[in-house]
């Protein structure tokens, strides 16, 4: 039994690697295509935050005749002065309220401290409490501080010193308190990608050695032969996750080159992907393979032809995101039952894996043993499949 | 040694066989003979164990198809209709295969592929992989395969089907061989001139059913022709369509 099952896994290994197009789709598609993706997306997040500068904020000013200069400097800045309330007593309250998120008060004699060089007093009244309303406070506080700079340089100047002296640090801000949710759907994105890279490795030999040999007509010479068909699925099934394997592999490889590339910092994400990560992951996804293999190929038996059984298996290849994309949009924490579905377990232990947290390992027990039975079940109802008559066609 | 008797199997609606009985002795070369969906492929199919009759037995050197269909495939060498081969492997690789999945020795494997490929005349192209083979390369290489373990059982389904004049001649002539050797050689064919010079026994088969069962001599006394297509013809008359 044993002996057959591996005459037949290592021909379809030797067979498959001479075959140009699985070793693309199992050594550069999955393995290139998701890092590059993910660089992609990263880059575009990145230049979405640095652009969030520059949208248009509104910011109430009381006594906005008395700085005409400091208004302008404002608008260039992209802040919009509207009119503030009253007084400053209404203006407390009306952030206390969060009727105005922040009010800027200019008082009277802002112009003659100006002139007197004292410093001049400015109030800006904003809740630190709310984190919401923080952000536009500090871009207002932001601006303010520019502008004081940018007074102290002309006053230094006109003195004859360099205003550079003034400025011994530059510091580049970038703000990305809103899009928290970000770096979770990029997480998110990437245990795809694992996933992705470990089905495209085992896409090809999983039609090949079902719908791709019925169709060039190998099939029924093999069928006449004294093996059972058990131990040929289940060599062919081998060599599907050995592909599988290699694939994914490489890719966790890959995507750990490519990340050391990656401003990851600068979206705030500290991601762990040190090698002992990656192995991790490694060996979470291993009983995905099995299950992958076993639904790919069951899906391509039903198929009657190569190109039939492709676009099938392409519908497969999406399958695994729809979980993964549910939670991510929830932003649903990890929960027991989770663990129970495959493709999200895995995701969601991944990402706590690579977010440094915790892992709980009755989580890991669950997503292992169920995964694993899963693909058990489906690779007997694959062989099952195997032995029908109506297997040629 | 193989008998067939009584088989039936239907697809759906289709009855492709109804009744089918015959023997293929060894040391004989049976032929089974009929007009395109005759049915013959069906009776073979079942015969090398890849479809079950609906009812009726067949049996392979005493083993039933059915109940013993392990056995019955270790007693028999192949050849199905329009045999496909592995495109990325050698032909020497694509006999080597079935040698091992047969269960030969790894120090047999060696000797059986090279003699198979001696006999078969493969060697200039053994060492080539097979994308690209011309129909004759591929029939040749797939008859290889299917006889690297030496079966005493040969079934070949419309083996000369594409073959140059000089190809069918080196496979009649290992079916003479075969025959020699004391084997049970069972191929169809729809070609009465190429059953004729090779046969011991022909069945004639025609919408699933045997229409004569009968040596070459027989066939023609029993239809009074001695021209063997029109015997041909006035056989398949013989059976009445459904």
């Amino acid at each position: 039994m044993m002996s057959t099952t591996i005459v037949v896994f290592l021909k379809e290994i030797l067979d498959n690697l001479r075959d140009r197009r699985t070793l693309a789709s199992a050594l550069l598609m999955g393995p290139i295509f998701g890092p590059v993706l993910f660089a992609f997306v990263i880059n575009l997040s990145i230049e979405r935050s640095l652009s969030d500068v520059e949208r248009t904020m509104e910011l109430p000013v009381i006594g906005q005749q008395h700085a005409p200069n400091l208004v302008r400097y404002l608008e260039s800045r992209n802040i919009d002065i509207i009119d503030g309330p009253a007084d400053a007593a209404t203006a407390i309250d009306a952030v206390k309220t969060g009727a105005n998120d922040v009010i800027l008060i200019i008082p009277e004699n802002f112009g003659e401290q100006l002139q007197d060089t004292v410093p001049a007093k400015l109030e800006l009244v904003s809740d630190q409490a709310n984190t919401d309303a923080e952000r536009d406070a500090r871009r207002a506080r932001g601006a303010l501080h520019a502008y004081s700079q940018e007074l102290a340089a002309v006053r230094l100047s006109a003195r004859g010193v360099n205003p550079l002296v003034l400025r011994p640090l530059n510091i580049d801000e970038v703000d990305v308190s809103t899009p928290s949710g970000r770096s979770a759907m990029l997480l998110g994105m990437m245990s795809y990608f694992f996933i992705f890279a470990a089905l495209m490795g085992g896409m090809y030999l999983a039609i090949d050695t079902t719908a791709g040999e019925r169709e060039r007509g190998s099939l029924e010479p093999l069928l006449c032969l004294p093996v059972t068909r058990d131990q040929l699925i289940l060599g062919k099934i081998g060599a599907t996750c050995l592909f599988m394997m290699l694939s994914l592999s490489l890719s966790l490889v890959s995507f750990f080159i490519a990340l050391k590339f990656m401003p990851l910092e600068q979206l705030g994400m500290t991601p762990n992907f040190s090698p002992g990560v990656m192995l991790a992951a490694l060996l979470l996804f291993v009983p995905f393979i099995l299950l992958g293999a076993a639904v790919m190929t069951l899906v391509a038996s039903f198929t009657k032809s190569y190109r039939e059984a492709q676009t099938w298996l392409s519908v497969v290849l999406v399958a695994p995101t729809l979980p993964i994309l549910i939670v991510s949009i929830l932003t649903l924490r990890p929960r027991l039952e989770f663990m129970f579905v495959p493709s999200l377990s895995q995701h969601l232990l991944l990402v706590d894996m690579v977010k440094n947290e915790p892992v709980n390992s009755l989580h890991v027990s669950i997503s292992v043993v169920s995964t694993l039975i899963f693909g058990a079940l489906l690779t007997w109802i694959c062989a099952r499949l195997y032995r029908r008559e109506g297997l040629l066609g | 040694m193989i008998r067939v008797d009584d088989i039936h199997k239907s697809f759906g609606a289709v009855r492709a066989v109804r009744g089918v009985s015959f023997n293929a002795p060894d040391g004989k070369v049976t032929g089974l003979l009929g007009p395109n969906g005759a049915g013959k492929s069906t009776t073979l199919r079942i015969l090398y164990t890849v479809l079950k009759p609906d009812a009726g037995t067949a049996s392979v050197d005493g083993a039933d198809v059915v109940k013993d269909d392990l056995k019955a495939r270790q007693r028999i060498g192949a050849l199905p209709h329009g045999s496909g081969l592995y495109p990325h492997l050698t032909a020497r690789e694509n006999i080597a295969y079935f040698a091992r999945l047969c269960g030969l020795d790894k120090a047999e494997i060696d000797d059986r592929v090279a003699e198979i490929v001696r006999l078969l005349e493969i060697e200039d192209f053994a060492d080539r992989r097979t994308k690209g083979f011309s129909q004759g390369q591929r029939t040749k290489v797939s008859l290889a395969r299917a006889l690297v373990h030496d079966p005493q059982n040969v079934i070949l389904d419309e083996p000369s089907n594409g073959l140059d004049v000089m190809a069918t001649r080196s496979l009649r002539n290992l079916i003479l061989k075969l025959k020699d050797a004391g084997r049970c050689v069972l191929f169809s064919s729809h070609v009465m001139q190429e059953v004729a010079a090779l046969c011991d026994d022909i069945c004639i088969i025609a919408n699933g059913q045997v229409a004569i069962d009968d040596s070459v001599d027989g066939i023609r006394s029993r239809t009074g022709c001695d021209d063997l297509e029109e015997a041909f013809v006035r056989a398949i008359h013989l059976v009445r369509p459904e």
